[in-house]
């Protein structure tokens, strides 16, 4: 008897674990460095509370030089890279798999893109807008934009966690990487995906549907 | 019988080496052909595509047999030297530039210019090194 009701236990727990990381399996992670803070609650009691890494405030010239601020993401989930329009490496491979991305989901206002130039001197937002009417994404739900070497290199090594480094001896001139990465709606870091590896990137197009799911909740 | 058997090792012997006479051309633009992917891959695939498909109007695809045929003394040119000038392929006029690949040697460019002149639907045979290095003479 006392086997019996240990086993069945045993069984439940097991069924327990199991339901419950099914459920933890779709969410994705939020990525970065966190704090602990403490705050106050409405009792006047004090708690320790996790803050996330978040997307700071910027504002940069898109496509069609209006410039645009935080606010143009608000209530969306956006997938964020760095590149430049003469790039002939990696970025065009990206792109492409971007744009097939941008096309799955283009009857979805929810879901947006953001690329920033790291070629301060010559992508201009003429330049741009170009770039994006060849690509043939230049519906505004992807933002091609530009902005001062210092606000684009620091939101990338700071924020999108990025690297990108002008340098001469490069082929084209300028280093970066090649990661796509996907912005909640709080604007944390939810994943970043090497946007020249097709595998990485099926993963992402499978990780956008539980970041949107996550928020109807 | 046994002369019957030496008679057909002969025969054997005989037909497989006008066979691979005749294949030698064959085997070398299928060498010229493999070496040629690598170098597609690692030069060329990011704009035009694993398929050469091309990309948007940023990069024109690489199916327009046509347009290979019509150029082919200047697509040595285009790899070498890359393009500034507009093109016009599949009815689409292409107007930013290409990339030169000063780097590569005749060898290179021929191989390359195998292997995409007999894939994505093209099928144009043999570019040989003499060819390249003569075609590059031409360039304007």
């Amino acid at each position: 008897m006392k086997l019996q009701l240990s086993t069945s236990l045993s069984f439940l727990t097991a069924a327990v674990i199991f339901i419950s990381s099914c459920q933890d399996g779709k969410k994705l992670p939020i990525l970065g460095p966190r704090a602990a803070e403490t705050v106050k609650n409405a009792d006047g009691s004090t708690s320790i509370d996790t803050v996330y890494k978040t997307i700071p405030a910027f504002s940069f010239l898109n496509q069609d030089s209006v410039a645009i601020t935080n606010d143009k993401f608000k209530d969306k989930i956006y997938i964020a890279d760095f590149f430049f329009t003469s790039c002939s490496t990696i970025c065009p491979t990206m792109h492409r798999n971007m744009k097939e991305i941008f096309e799955k989901y283009k009857d979805n206002p929810e879901v947006m893109y953001l690329s920033h130039t790291i070629d301060f001197k010559y992508d201009t937002p003429s330049v741009l807008k170009k770039y994006a009417q060849k690509l043939g994404v230049d519906d505004g739900r992807w933002q091609f934009v530009h902005g001062s070497k210092d606000s684009v290199y620091k939101i990338a090594e700071n924020d999108y966690l990025v690297a990108v480094i002008e340098d001469s001896t490069a082929k084209d001139g300028y280093i970066h990487q090649g990661w796509l990465v996907l912005i909640d709606k709080q604007k944390r870091i939810r994943g970043a995906y090497d946007g020249t590896d097709t595998k990485q990137v099926a993963q992402l197009m499978k990780d956008i549907p539980v970041l949107l799911a996550e928020d109807k909740k | 019988m046994r002369r019957f058997l030496i008679s057909s090792v002969l025969l054997i012997a005989l037909t497989s080496i006008i066979y691979s006479c005749q294949d030698a051309g064959k085997i070398k633009q299928d060498v010229y052909y493999v070496n040629g992917r690598d170098l597609y891959i690692k030069h060329c695939q990011n704009c035009h595509g694993a398929n050469g498909e091309g990309l948007g109007i940023l990069a024109p695809p690489l199916t327009d047999t046509l347009f290979l045929k019509m150029n082919k003394q200047k697509l040595a040119c285009f790899i070498k030297n890359g393009i500034k000038d507009t093109i016009v392929v599949n009815g689409q006029k292409y107007e930013g530039t290409m990339p030169a690949f000063p780097e590569l040697y005749d060898i290179d460019i021929a191989q390359l210019l195998v292997y995409i002149s007999n894939s994505f639907g093209n099928k144009q045979g043999m570019y040989t090194p003499e060819q390249v290095s003569g075609d590059l003479k031409g360039c304007k």
